[in-house]
């Protein structure tokens, strides 16, 4: 075997843990839009996709290769440089962010984590910054579009996701309290010692915060309820009315990894990450591969479970109106963070 | 590799700012002062700084220059029109600009000593946590120029509100 160098081999494994996070991101999103369709189909009592492969399952392939093959058209009168750049802002930065995000518990080879492509010691303020930018994917599509229902879509979303942002940045403070960083890693850990019991959310008593983290995810997600920035009854598709073929797959994905990455998040924030729920009561067991691998299925399992939740609101709930969505937020999220703030570190500094 | 960081993303906030001045539409610019402001906030998280760099980020990039972005899209502001440009700028603007830089650079300069040298992206490759110190020095040495701070914010939120109260 050839000898390779510290920096080679942190090179090499550095690659392969991108590659291989990238394409089971991808992956995993493509068959969350296959989830959804399935399960609300069944909620709306109805099979969903049945036709391609067994149960439907080789239906995102499909889906796939026709928005590949699709024509890409391209209107006379949009603004070319930002309407085609508008597309990779949106996907770039929901794919981005998924970096900072520890998945497993530490397993080092060559010295490099396996299960988190960057240990970033601000990875949650990594996260709310990528997001942050996220939204000049949607603003500018809407306005290069040259189409009023787009820039309709895009102001309600961008001004949407600005309210929403102060709420979710703010319901996360009681957690970094508690952990006393920001690194994620650590506040994983800080949660770690007594299993379920000593997740942000039953022992740490963040259930306002994850309530209020949860309402504001989805609002800076563009899902159901909040989906106003693409209301389909009233803006035709909202800000990506004028994109076809890949550029609206683009946008399509971007709004699914938005989704996966807010589950990520709350799980590691409130969740406890990769832990196991029954913490030491089960005695470790199997090899050292069974050992790293178990804590990925926990959180994949967390993960999946918020996906779930995503789609049972969106097919439960109906859609905000406007006005109500603002006041919900800056009325109602924003000073219940505040207090949950207050409280918490009330309670912080009474104990220590 | 923290040098070669270093010089790209310089040199990236050197072209947003010029394209900054040399661009015709508003949006064009707006984008390109972002531009410039990620290269600073990569620049001062390799100086060590990242919650500087983090907070540049989030509230400049993230929140002030969605509201520029936001207005420009909402007033549809067009091309501008390139003139010949007064002739306060030409006889003001230019020496002026080209006096402060002699200055900042003289300073720098002669003052290398006091302010001494920084380790260009040296903090990238053992990363530091600085958040606590940072928090414990706004809190308790700076705490009166961060209240005072706090309380220009509140009036210009106050005057905000005002403003945009309709008339009964």
């Amino acid at each position: 075997m050839i000898h390779l160098t510290n920096f080679e081999s942190f090179l090499l494994l550095s690659v392969l843990k991108v590659a291989v996070v990238l394409v089971i991101t991808l992956t995993a999103v493509a068959y969350t839009v296959l989830l959804e369709r399935k399960v609300i189909g069944h909620m709306q009592n109805r099979w969903g996709p049945s036709r391609v492969g067994p149960f439907g399952l080789l239906q995102p392939l499909v889906d796939g290769a026709k928005l590949f093959l699709k024509e890409d058209l391209m209107p006379l009168a949009v603004e070319r440089p930002l309407f085609v750049l508008a597309p990779m802002i949106a996907l770039g930065c929901a794919l981005i962010s998924i970096a900072v995000v520890p998945f497993g518990a530490i397993t080092r080879v060559h010295g490099v984590d396996m299960f988190e492509i960057a240990n970033v010691n601000i990875g949650l303020l990594v996260i709310l910054g990528i997001t942050s930018i996220g939204v000049y994917g949607i603003a500018l599509s809407g306005w290069s579009s040259n189409n009023k229902y787009s820039l309709l879509g895009s102001l309600r979303s961008t001004a949407q996701v600005i309210s929403y942002e102060l709420a979710l940045g703010l319901s996360l403070v009681g957690v970094v309290l508690r952990a006393q960083s920001l690194n994620l890693r650590t506040i994983v850990d800080s949660q770690s010692a007594h299993g379920m019991l000593s997740w942000n959310i039953f022992g740490g008593c963040q259930f306002v915060a994850f309530f209020i983290y949860l309402m504001a995810a989805y609002a800076e997600t563009n899902r159901s309820p909040f989906d106003l920035p693409e209301a389909e009854t009233e803006l035709v598709a909202g800000y990506h009315t004028e994109y076809s073929s890949m550029k609206f797959a683009m946008f399509f994905m971007a709004e699914y990894a938005n989704m996966i990455t807010v589950s990520c998040v709350a799980t590691l924030l409130f969740f406890g990450g990769a832990s196991s729920p029954f913490g030491h009561l089960i005695p470790a067991m199997g090899g050292r591969v069974v050992q790293a691998i178990l804590p990925v299925f926990w959180f994949v399992a967390k993960v999946f479970a918020f996906l779930f939740l995503y789609i049972w609101v969106r097919s439960t709930l109906p859609r905000f109106r406007y006005d109500q969505l603002m006041s919900f937020g800056w009325k109602f999220l924003l000073p219940l963070a505040m207090a949950n703030i207050i409280v918490t570190s009330f309670i912080l500094a009474m104990r220590g | 590799m923290q040098l070669a960081i270093f010089i790209i993303f310089g040199a990236l906030a050197l072209g947003g700012a010029l394209n900054l001045l040399f661009q015709r539409h508003p949006i064009n610019s707006a984008l390109s002062l972002v531009v410039v402001m990620m290269s600073l906030a990569v620049l001062y998280w390799s100086l060590g700084a990242e919650f500087l760099a983090a907070a540049q980020v989030i509230v400049y990039s993230g929140a002030i220059m969605v509201l520029f972005v936001f207005v420009i899209m909402l007033l549809n502001a067009g091309e501008e029109q390139h003139t010949d440009g007064s002739r306060a700028a030409y006889t003001v603007g230019i020496p002026g600009a080209a006096a402060i830089f002699c200055l900042l650079s003289f300073v720098f300069l002669t003052e290398r000593g006091a302010l001494q040298t920084s380790n260009v992206g040296g903090d990238l490759g053992n990363g530091v946590d600085n958040i606590a110190a940072v928090s414990e020095i706004l809190f308790t040495k700076q705490l009166l120029p961060f209240e005072v701070t706090s309380i220009l914010i509140l009036v210009a939120i106050l005057g905000a509100v005002v403003l945009a109260r309709k008339e009964q």
